[in-house]
């Protein structure tokens, strides 16, 4: 047992220094409470550790922005690489002068006499907050059966991925279809290796359309401050694969039908191991139909809140994409054994990781229990996981209005708190 | 709109299933339930009474005979259809089903379902005279038509949801753990 007198206190423990665990230090220094911000790791930690190394940020530069830091460089329809991501949010922190102890490493959180009691590898501390900024992408999710993949046959998770230059030469199955495991298809198969993706339910995008990227479309109408508690099946929403996207400097699009012009294979959902065989599922075409009938819905709404709102004159005309195309006979069965498949690269989502978490507000799927960031237990706050408070949570240019009604909640908890009893 | 759609399923009480069994998976499981007796020769019965659901035994209305034989191009009386056709009667069942539930709750009123359903499958395997080619269908194609008050769109957004929602498409494109024992 730690003792509780040598804790220190402060009013706020934030937990995490990525971009949003810094926008809640950058609204609680903004109303003048004080706090600490906990970092396993560096500034941006998951940025520098846990990422490949040619990804860039979904997002264009015009939309790379935190609270009172917008993007200033001189591409604005541009993606950041990974290093300048890094940098961007390294800087907001200086500019915010963020209180960040970096190399601490929360082990615990209890709730104890109506306060937080936080257990960290250097000290704790006493809080009647905490905000929990650690992230939605801790742990890669990996499906029970990748035990049953033989021995022979490497496993990466997206973790592990840094480039195609660390696999071996032969056939790589890249498993899900989410902005991860397109891109990942389509670098490796442009090192000259073969490549075989399965893919599951996905959300399909063009990269631009009617000259504008996809993603100013999803902010300039609206979609994207769409409520929490306006989206019609929210829990559905929260689990909603990455769109098909990818930031180059060509703006390309990369969806089913440009990996299977670069000659990536499509299978369906890997569904199970039999004797040693990979099956797959026989729904792919139904993926496909789903996927190109809601993008088509999606361009439909833009067309007409562009028509609405008087936005015809300055973009291109509408267009239609084709439909994805199905392969004449998708394989159903692949032989792991015979040595055809070298790796396998899974890249089929992740987890949090709640593990230090010693407060009953995880439920059996790990994920918290919030309410639009409100955690049920009073004075504990979450940020920066997907559809928080709004569609756009989990993107960089998201979090601002997150933060600030997540913060102004807690100042309001703050001062209940201090009302005589 | 949707007041006035009517094809004839309650949505609303599977919409409150669902939310109750949200809270209570364990009434969410359960077993259907067959029993069949050889009747010599390639024919089969198979009858279908009860089931186990919402932890306890369940009673359809009435009991279900079902009889299987194989035709005559396989030496058999065709007495009655086969077996790997039932398997045409579930998913085209199952999608169409599918389909009238999921415009129930979307406000569509529908006028017409049909569908043809067609199952190819090389019975080479099954005479095991080519080691290579499999038992069961090679592939199935259920082509639909549906006259209902919405666009072309709306309509294959239908038919896109019911396949996502059926148990029996489900059945049929993934793998299912199959035990087969002697009692």
């Amino acid at each position: 047992m730690t003792n509780s007198g040598a804790a220190e206190r402060v009013t706020t423990v934030v937990i995490g220094a990525g971009h949003a665990g810094l926008a809640a230090s950058h609204f609680l220094s903004e109303r003048s409470i004080d706090h600490v911000v906990l970092e396993r790791g560096e500034v941006a930690n998951s940025w520098r550790r846990e990422r490949w190394d040619s990804l860039r940020l979904l997002t264009p530069n015009s939309q790379a922005r935190l609270p009172g830091h917008p993007y200033a460089g001189p591409d604005p329809d541009g993606y950041m690489t990974m290093g300048e991501v890094i940098e961007f949010v390294e800087d907001f922190a200086s500019v915010s002068c963020a209180p960040v102890r970096t190399g601490v490493e929360v082990t615990s959180v209890r709730r104890t006499g109506g306060e937080y009691h936080v257990t960290t590898s250097r000290g704790d501390f006493r809080s009647g907050t905490v905000v929990i900024a650690s992230g939605a992408c801790n742990r890669p999710a990996v499906p029970g059966f990748s035990d049953a993949v033989p021995a022979s046959i490497e496993q990466l998770t997206t973790f592990d991925y840094r480039n195609p230059e660390q696999l071996d030469e032969g056939r790589v199955l890249v498993v899900g279809a989410s902005a991860t495991g397109a891109q990942l298809a389509a670098e490796i198969r442009r090192s000259g290796r073969p490549v075989t993706l399965s893919v599951g339910e996905h959300v399909r995008l063009p990269r631009t359309y009617r000259g504008r990227d996809v993603l100013w479309w999803m902010e300039a109408s609206g979609l994207w401050d769409e409520r929490y508690d306006e989206v019609e099946d929210l829990t559905r929403a929260r689990r909603l694969p990455s769109p098909q996207l990818v930031g180059t400097p060509e703006r390309s699009t990369l969806d089913l039908n440009a990996l299977t012009d670069m000659g990536v294979d499509l299978v369906g959902r890997w569904a199970a191991i039999r004797d040693g065989r990979a099956l797959f599922s026989g729904g792919l075409r139904n993926v496909f139909s789903l996927a190109d009938l809601k993008m088509q819905r999606l361009l439909d709404n833009f067309d007409e809140w562009a028509r609405i709102n008087g936005h015809d004159a300055h973009l291109d005309a509408p267009e239609r994409f084709a439909p994805t195309r199905v392969p004449e006979s998708p394989l159903l069965q692949l032989d792991l054994e015979r040595g055809e498949i070298r790796t396998v690269v899974w890249a089929t989502g992740y987890r949090p990781d709640y593990t230090w978490l010693d407060v009953d507000v995880v439920d059996a799927k790990d994920q918290l229990r919030h309410d639009g960031g409100v955690v049920e237990s009073p004075g504990l706050y979450a940020l920066g996981l997907p559809v928080l408070r709004r569609r756009k949570s989990t993107f960089i240019h998201g979090i601002e209005d997150d933060a600030r009604e997540v913060i102004d909640h807690l100042v309001e908890y703050l001062a209940g708190r201090r009302r005589p009893a | 709109m949707t007041t006035t759609t009517d094809n004839g399923v309650n949505v609303q009480a599977l919409l409150d299933a669902r939310e109750v069994l949200k809270g209570a998976p364990e009434a969410a499981q359960f077993t259907w339930k067959a029993t069949s007796k050889w009747q010599g020769g390639v024919h089969t019965t198979t009858r279908i009474q009860n089931f186990f659901g919402l932890g306890e035994e369940q009673n359809h209305k009435d009991e279900t005979v079902l009889e299987a034989d194989h035709p005559e191009v396989f030496a058999a009386p065709d007495d009655a259809i086969t077996p790997i056709e039932y398997l045409l009667v579930g998913l085209t069942s199952c999608l169409t089903g599918g389909i009238a539930s999921v415009a129930q709750n979307r406000g569509i009123q529908l006028r017409s379902v049909e569908a043809t359903i067609e199952g190819n499958h090389d019975i080479r395997g099954i005479l095991g005279a080519d080691s290579d080619v499999r038992n069961g269908f090679n592939d199935i194609k259920v082509t639909f038509n549906v006259d209902a008050d919405a666009s072309p769109e709306d309509i294959e957004a239908l038919v896109a949801q019911s396949q996502k929602r059926s148990a029996v498409f489900d059945a049929l494109t993934n793998p299912t753990n199959v035990t087969v024992e002697v009692a």
